[in-house]
């Protein structure tokens, strides 16, 4: 039994009240607060009134109760004048505190977007409650001689882990098909991503329902998100209402549910429809000979409790394999998962192992961040070590009238502390200024994290450590200085005292040259990709997407009467966009193949006129024709195809695909079809006479392009009034291959700007202290017959020692870090030496010029002026 | 000069001080005005409020007994000052002659305003 006198009030609450209230009140309030939790313990439980003390507590925190902080502190009235001693040395010295507190909030800006940029790619995809124990099944697959990372899967696999696996999995989910398609409400059309799942996927996005149900036990069911849910039906209920998905029969919401979280792979997931309404609709699952062969699915499983990603790996690497033809198992595929934590971050695979991804950017970023800190930092330090002279009095003064050393630190770190708060409010302002901008760049929806509480205090410790970081060697160095010497005006040091400084500016030069030579890099490499010969015609090249066969049926019809109009040159249509292959076979043997070989050739099929229309390059035999009946059964292969087989004459000679015999009958030039970097895969091209999934149209050059876009869609529109007329360029959607890396250019640029705009605000400061320094030496040897010329060379050659240091660091490290990063992709350039140069040189004259400003200050100084006191 | 008119808050901690009369302590009252009011209330404001009214003369304390219950700890008992007693009786007639003026309602009010 527990005793009354063993329920005492919450002992942390009572020491925390009798620290901060009044000494007078105590016992009376104390005595209350017991009464009052006495009597609260009567009527409720203990707990409550425990909270309900400390309730009472925090309300004493208020003006009449709680004790004067300041009332008589000594301490106090030191931190006022350290304070209001800063102020005065800021306002006194505008010019060295706006090179101050100008460079450190630059760099706390980028550091700030930086940060916020890691923090969003950092917690991408862990909105979803479940997410670590969420994965996707991949497999390894062994092609072409090399080992490829499939992210699809053959569909039966789903059933074939819920049968046999089972013991791993909590959830086993499929999804296919997930792509923009167009709903159908009455006579409304959207466009809207969206995707096939099975049941399980209501548990596993832990969606919300706001209407509905989640499961899916009617196949006709669909589930629609909330946004979508009201841009389709506005304000009525959508549940129990049916509509269209492309042309498939009609479902029926069945659920509403709330849109999915932002910054996730699933954020855009518009509807979810029933994967069994897809396979009884679709007549091609009824094609299939062999349905594990084909690999179109994702696979999403959710692990049991005490299961880890490698357990369920290992257990389930064989599940396909077991299953396949003894042709396909050449393969031999592995399966495994990837867990949904490392597909943002860990996308990239080479030899079927995880070779990082995106995480490059997250360091090198995050690199550069605390780089360009570091620079501001070190304007910071040399600043005011330069400046000792200034301060070097106030130091005598102060402790010859008794501040000891631990004084003087605390003082000059309030004042670091002052002003790098200073810094930080500037740069907060920067920052939400230029926030679209680099939203914009970044590609991202960041926002300045104004009422996070935690952002706030991460803020604190922030100005902590960067004041700790900027002032604390100031601290310690100016506070050194001995008072009998300073004040008889004898300068110490001599050559060692300014290393210090020197070594922290070759830092600097080192930083900003080795940015200068990663950016013209990154330019370089760009450019060379960009002039890589593409194998076909990208100007006046559009795709037009066709999600129903009726275009199909007319297509003849259209091109002619769109070639009349003189719109277009050429039309053909095709299973595929030019740039990227949507279909692969491994089922082509040849003459001289090794039988234990699996190979995995990209396949395009198209109309007759393909070719003409992309103005592809036929190196060897011809172009597909209407003349020949038999090209129905003829192939076109790229070079890398032929290089792949080693075939000596390829044209003429047969090639068996699946049970089928194929003839050559031309050889293409290699086009760039996936990344530009990388070599290209080995194609095939067919002709086919079933509904392509593109159109292509070569635009005539008579016409403006949008007159002609709207003279297409008007022809297409006659045909098919009920499809919306979507298009894209394939000039755009081939630049896109070089949005990450351009983005990653103008990143670096601005980067480097930045960090050699802070270098040469300190260079700046650090000359001009120099020139003050030795303003009298320049006078004598001015009156002694030095020319302006020697004066200028004297004043600036240290500096120019310095690039050359940092010249000679920068260029092994930025040598390192570039051939790595080139090392990634297959097609690149090398490191040229010219690009070092160039970059020396560039940094040695904005060195120059900085310098010069007031190195011929000084030079033109006239002497009486320099030379009259004293 | 120290503000000398009454809050509401405070014009209810007085008459309670009155009404709790040896018991007006600030425990007391804010459990008085809580059963009163059916508001609940910290101690703290209580204890503010209280101090604020002595800080206007409007009451003086001393400190009184202990008991078992406050574990042996003194309580501050706070008394109405004639200042304060004066405060309240204007507070009142003032309610009173608005009310008074207020047509339609002041009739209601005639027995009340002859006490």
């Amino acid at each position: 039994m527990v005793s009354k006198t063993n329920i005492a009030p919450p002992k942390f609450a009572e020491l925390l009240l009798e620290w901060f209230i009044k000494d007078e009140l105590v016992e009376e309030v104390l005595g209350d607060l017991d009464e009052k939790y006495n009597a609260t313990l009567k009527t409720k439980t203990r707990i409550a009134a425990k909270l309900n003390y400390w309730y009472q507590v925090l309300n004493y925190l208020r003006p009449f109760a709680v004790k004067r902080l300041t009332s008589d502190s000594n301490n106090t009235d030191m931190l006022k004048n350290y304070f209001k001693i800063g102020f005065r040395n800021l306002r006194k010295n505008k010019g060295y505190s706006f090179i101050n507190i100008g460079g450190l909030a630059f760099g706390i800006t980028v550091a700030l977007l930086i940060s916020l940029w890691l923090h969003d790619e950092l917690t991408y995809n862990t909105h979803i409650p479940n997410h670590d124990k969420i994965g996707l099944v991949i497999q390894n697959v062994n092609n072409n001689g090399e080992t490829q990372t499939w992210t699809s899967t053959p569909f039966p696999l789903s059933e074939e882990l819920r049968t046999n696996y089972s013991d791993n999995f909590e959830n086993i989910v499929m999804a296919v098909s997930w792509t923009e398609h167009v709903l159908t409400l009455d006579d409304q059309t959207f466009n809207r991503e969206g995707a096939y799942f099975e049941k399980g996927i209501t548990d596993l996005l832990s969606l919300q329902m706001i209407s509905g149900t989640g499961d899916f036990e009617d196949p006709t069911s669909v589930l629609l998100s909330e946004s979508t849910a009201r841009a389709i039906f506005k304000d009525k209920d959508p549940v129990n209402n049916t509509l269209v998905i492309g042309n498939m029969p009609p479902v029926k919401v069945t659920g509403v549910y709330q849109d999915l979280p932002k910054n996730t792979q699933f954020t855009g997931l518009d509807f979810i429809a029933s994967w069994d309404f897809l396979k009884s609709n679709e007549p091609w699952f009824a094609d299939f000979n062999d349905p594990w062969r084909p690999n179109f699915v994702s696979l999403y499983v959710e692990l049991a409790e005490n299961t880890s990603f490698e357990s369920a790996s290992a257990s389930i690497e064989d599940a396909k394999k077991k299953k396949i033809t003894e042709y396909l198992s050449q393969q031999n595929p592995k399966l495994f998962i990837h867990p949904m934590d490392n597909w943002h971050l860990y996308s990239k695979f080479k030899n079927g192992i995880n070779i990082g991804g995106r995480i490059e950017y997250v360091h090198l970023f995050g690199t550069v961040a605390v780089f360009v800190l570091l620079l501001a930092c070190i304007n910071f330090i040399n600043l005011n070590t330069a400046r000792n002279e200034s301060r070097a009095k106030e130091v005598g003064i102060r402790k010859a009238i008794g501040s000891v050393k631990k004084q003087l630190i605390l003082q000059f770190l309030v004042e670091s502390v002052l002003v790098v708060s200073f810094a930080y409010f500037i740069s907060l302002l920067f920052a939400s200024l230029l926030m679209p901008y680099f939203n914009e760049l970044a590609n991202k929806e960041l926002t300045m994290p104004w009422v996070s509480s935690s952002f706030w205090a991460l803020s604190t410790v922030f100005i902590l450590i960067v004041a700790l970081l900027a002032g604390g060697y100031p601290a310690f160095y100016l506070s050194s200085f001995k008072p009998v010497e300073v004040l008889k005006s004898i300068t110490s040091g001599g050559g060692y005292s300014s290393l210090p400084r020197k070594v922290l500016v070759v830092c600097q030069f080192t930083v900003s040259i080795s940015l200068i030579i990663g950016t013209i890099t990154v330019y370089q490499q760009i450019q060379h990709a960009k002039d890589r010969p593409t194998g076909y015609s990208r100007e006046g090249l559009v795709n037009v997407f066709l999600q129903n066969p009726t275009i199909h049926q007319h297509f003849d019809a259209i091109a002619n009467e769109l070639k009349q109009l003189d719109v277009v040159t050429s039309m053909a249509e095709s299973q595929s966009v030019v740039t990227s292959v949507w279909a692969t076979t491994s089922g082509l043997s040849w003459q001289g193949k090794d039988p234990d070989i699996s190979t995995d050739f990209g396949m395009i099929s198209s109309s007759y006129d393909y070719g003409k229309t992309i103005e592809w390059e036929i190196m060897e035999g011809r172009d597909f024709s209407r003349d020949f009946p038999s090209d129905s059964i003829a192939l076109i292969l790229n070079q890398s195809a032929i290089n792949y087989m080693g075939l000596e004459n390829p044209v003429g000679q047969q090639v068996t695909w699946w049970d089928n015999t194929f003839t050559i009958i031309g050889v293409v030039k290699d086009m760039i079809i996936e990344s530009p970097y990388a070599n290209q895969k080995p194609m095939i091209y067919f002709l086919s006479t079933g509904p392509g999934n593109v159109a292509l149209l070569k635009l005539s050059p008579e016409k403006s392009v949008s007159t002609s876009i709207t003279e297409i869609e008007a022809v297409f529109k006659k045909y098919d009034a009920e499809q919306p007329f979507e298009f894209t360029f394939v000039d755009d959607t081939y630049n896109q291959k070089f949005i990450d890396e351009a983005r990653i250019g103008k990143l670096s640029t601005i980067f480097s700007i930045l960090a050699i705009i802070i270098c040469c605000l300190g260079i700046f400061g650090l000359a001009s202290f120099m020139a003050e320094r030795r303003a009298k030496e320049v006078g004598i040897r001015k009156i002694l017959g030095a020319s302006m010329l020697k004066l200028w060379q004297l004043l600036t050659q240290d500096f120019v020692f310095l690039v050359g240091i940092a010249s000679a660091i920068s260029f092994p490290l930025a040598y390192c870090f570039l051939k790595e990063w080139l090392d990634g992709f297959t097609y690149h350039i090398s490191v040229s030496w010219k690009v070092f140069l160039l970059a020396a040189f560039l940094t040695l004259i904005i060195t120059v010029i900085t310098v010069s400003f007031q190195a011929i200050k000084a030079v033109m100084a006239n002497p009486v002026s320099t030379l009259r006191s004293e | 000069m120290k503000e000398t008119r009454l809050g509401e808050f405070e014009e209810v901690v007085l008459l309670l001080v009155g009404i709790l009369g040896e018991q007006a302590y600030a425990f007391k009252v804010a459990e008085e005005f809580e059963e009163q009011t059916k508001r609940s209330v910290s101690i703290g404001a209580v204890h503010s409020s209280l101090n604020r009214l002595s800080e206007k003369g409007f009451l003086t304390s001393e400190m009184g007994a202990s008991s078992p219950e406050r574990g042996g700890r003194r309580k501050r008992i706070y008394k109405i000052t004639a200042l304060g007693q004066r405060t309240l009786r204007e507070a009142r007639d003032f309610r009173v002659s608005l009310w008074q003026q207020f047509p339609g309602l002041g009739s209601e009010l005639a027995g009340f305003s002859s006490i």
